[in-house]
């Protein structure tokens, strides 16, 4: 299938998203953010420490963030695609976050001034994420999906069996293993139509604990892909509300096919059931089958609402989750 | 094991399909002693619920002997007498902290389907359709209970299957119906509907205090077993029921209406007609002549509890009498977990005794025959209890003696 074509196919599938010009816009201005607020930091870091509610004593380290933001703004001016420059403001975002965290327990820290400040730089946050993702998608074309859950646990317990990469193949249901590899590295192996199997490496871009965590594929993967997922304290105590990004960039090949086939049809759909799975991993323990929905939960995949014969259920692609390990481990064998 | 299966509009065939198995850590299996066909299987008979699928194990009313629990089922263990609610709760969710059991948010593997119709999605139901999460049902003679840490309820030895089986749907559903009203000391409640959630719904009003309950519905032996309930009763063939009504009340109105009928009402020919035919041309999907008269007839201020079931979307809903004078319409699936326990106390102590409801003792195996007679009425058949084991029992009546009647 010729690369426009697969383009034309994904672009009309995918969700609305910014134009690549938007996209450029909103980098360009997220680029005199820069420039602006990095001026400030270095000219009156006072002044900066005062708004935030941060120690006067870090006055030395917000100029330097004053430095860090003037070159980001400078390098996306610079840049025809800033991508690379957007992507450098998501991880500055992270170090500020993390900054501020650690003022908030300062003793001479003005709390509702640091939680005012962590606010806006997490807005900052989210606008310099899906600007570095449409960037990074260059075309606009690929597969973008956006999903939200609410889950009854605290941010930090949410956001911990996130982090934990190795985590994701209980819930997601492409996904069938993310190893580790240190230094916020993971190597991805994903189950595509007919057996095939397509595999890359990525890393961890932000990641400020509790509230969010960013990666994308590292350079020259085959697949072109990069995720943020966002943690909020919901209202009340009631849990933690967890909002999603995806995007797939369509790629050519067989293997960007097979990408293509995987996330092309319904990718919302796909990423909302994604996350029903990590609600029901995180609440009840593991992943909630059904007999009709043993092959999974799309309308072609139903079957009846019967139990399944032994041969059945040997053949069925029970969802990833601890049901499957712990079906096969015990053999299937019912005792009355 | 041998099972009831759904293959269309009025085709059931009971049939040899493989038993369950444990799938998820908090499962049970349960042998199947008792199970009964509930008003709204007809819907799904009749073909009124979409997403059922063919060869769907139909049957949410049942009980039986816990035979297999899977590795995180510690309250239960093999050999326990239990009878399971309707709806699948997770117990960890939300709505099931705040007891709202058949809200679940972890219970349906299909929410998706019941998002697109509903806009948000309940619990997981058994044999109720591929959009309350396609779990088989229990008209079978073994079923996989999801959650059973949380569900099922251990009942005492001393008491028959047909004393409690009913705690699985049909009794706490009456009873929540009653209960919605929030009925206080000398309130008037008016019934729409005397099948078995009706029936439950007028004795469950008297335990909650009311003065008076008055009944509706046309089916003479419905009627008199009402009346063997302790409530007035208005046949709508034969009476104009708001005229009644308001004759009985002095012209103010019962104080809280119940809508034990759903989205398969009957009523006067004319209004019948009128929705019967929206409803084929899926211009409604439900006929909602008695919740419109309830809301006619309700007093100023008054309360509409909405339990019986309705899937989709009415025509000509009467907001604008709901908004001027002042109604509040309180509805839902029955939160079953939450009414167990109290009510089997009830039926320990006496006050209730829920085999008077039965009408019919039948085989598993002739469940599709005691779906028909129960569509029709035939025979004067109000509630039909299924046992698997029948044909050991030799005929019905034997099994008739084994529980003791209180009064």
């Amino acid at each position: 299938m010729p690369v426009n074509e697969q383009r034309r196919m994904l672009g009309g599938r995918a969700r609305p998203g910014l134009s690549n010009n938007s996209a450029k816009r909103l980098a360009n201005g997220l680029g005199w953010f820069s420039v602006g607020l990095g001026l400030a930091e270095l000219l009156a870091p006072e002044t900066i420490a005062s708004i935030s509610g941060v120690s006067k004593r870090r006055t030395g380290l917000i100029r330097l963030y004053g430095l860090r933001e003037l070159a980001a703004g400078i390098a996306i001016f610079s840049q025809k695609n800033p991508r690379e420059a957007m992507w450098s403001r998501v991880a500055g975002d992270a170090l500020d976050l993390a900054s501020l965290g650690a003022a908030a327990t300062s003793p001479d820290a003005k709390v509702g001034r640091v939680a005012f400040a962590t606010a806006n730089v997490l807005a900052v946050t989210a606008l310099d994420v899906i600007c570095a993702m449409q960037l990074t998608n260059g075309t606009n074309r690929g597969i973008h999906a956006q999903g939200t859950c609410i889950v009854n646990s605290t941010p930090e317990e949410v956001y911990q069996f996130w982090r934990n990469f190795e985590n994701l193949p209980r819930f997601m249901r492409h996904v069938d293993s993310v190893e580790e590899l240190g230094d916020g590295r993971s190597h991805w192996k994903v189950k595509g139509p007919a057996g095939m199997e397509v595999e890359w490496d990525a890393k961890i871009v932000a990641d400020v604990p509790n509230e969010v965590i960013t990666w994308r594929t590292l350079e020259n993967s085959d697949v072109d892909h990069a995720g943020a997922v966002r943690f909020e304290r919901a209202t009340g105590g009631r849990g933690t509300i967890v909002k999603v990004n995806i995007e797939y960039m369509p790629v050519g090949g067989v293997i960007g096919a097979t990408v293509a086939k995987l996330f092309g049809e319904e990718p919302e759909q796909q990423l909302d059931d994604d996350l029903r799975r990590f609600k029901q991993v995180l609440e009840v323990g593991e992943v909630v089958v059904s007999d009709a929905t043993l092959l999974g939960t799309g309308y072609m995949e139903q079957r009846p609402g019967q139990p399944a014969g032994a041969d059945e259920l040997e053949s069925a692609e029970i969802l990833p989750s601890e049901t499957a390990t712990n079906y096969r481990s015990e053999g299937g064998t019912v005792q009355r | 094991m041998r099972a009831n299966c759904w293959y269309g509009k009025t085709s059931l065939s009971v049939e040899e399909v493989p038993d369950p198995q444990i799938l998820n850590q908090r499962d049970a299996i349960v042998k199947i002693s008792s199970t009964a066909i509930c008003g709204s299987d007809l819907h799904l008979y009749n073909g009124f619920i979409p997403t059922m699928q063919r060869g769907d194990i139909l049957g949410h009313e049942f009980m039986g002997e816990v035979v297999e629990v899977g590795r995180e089922v510690t309250n239960l263990k093999i050999g326990d007498r239990v009878v399971v609610p309707f709806p699948i709760a997770c117990g960890n969710c939300f709505f099931c902290k705040e007891q709202m059991f058949s809200l679940c948010e972890n219970s349906n593997p299909n929410a998706w389907m019941a998002e697109k119709i509903f806009g948000h999605a309940g619990a997981g139901l058994f044999g109720y359709s591929h959009l309350t999460g396609g779990f088989a049902g229990g008209q079978a003679e073994y079923a996989r209970v999801p959650f059973a840490d949380v569900g099922p309820i251990k009942v005492p030895d001393h008491l028959s299957d047909e004393q409690v089986l009913f705690l699985s749907d049909i009794f706490p559903t009456g009873y929540m119906g009653a209960e919605m009203c929030d009925i206080q000391p000398g309130d008037t409640i008016a019934i729409w509907g005397c099948g078995p959630v009706g029936q439950f719904s007028i004795r469950s009003a008297f335990l909650l205090g009311a003065e008076r309950v008055i009944a509706i519905d046309q089916v003479p032996e419905r009627l008199q077993m009402a009346e063997q309930g302790g409530a007035e009763t208005i046949n709508y063939e034969e009476q104009n029921v708001y005229e009644a009504l308001m004759e009985m009340t002095g012209g103010r109105g019962p104080d809280a209406c119940i809508d034990d009928v759903g989205m398969e009402a009957h009523g006067p020919a004319g209004i019948f007609a009128y929705d019967r035919v929206k409803q084929a041309m899926m211009l409604e999907t439900d006929r909602p002549h008695a919740l419109r008269e309830a809301i006619m007839c309700c007093r100023n201020g008054g309360t509409i509890s909405v339990i019986g079931v309705y899937g989709g979307f009415i025509d000509k809903f009467p907001i604008g009498s709901v908004m001027q004078r002042s109604l509040t319409i309180k509805t839902g699936q029955a939160h079953v977990q939450r009414y167990m326990r109290p009510l089997l106390e009830m039926i320990e102590n006496g006050d209730i005794d829920p085999t008077f409801v039965i009408t019919h003792r039948m085989s598993l195996e002739d469940a599709p025959r005691a779906y028909d007679m129960f569509k029709n009425k035939e025979d004067n058949c109000i509630k039909v209890v299924l046992k698997p084991d029948w044909k050991e029992n030799g005929n019905g009546a034997a099994k008739d003696d084994s529980y003791t009647v209180i009064h």
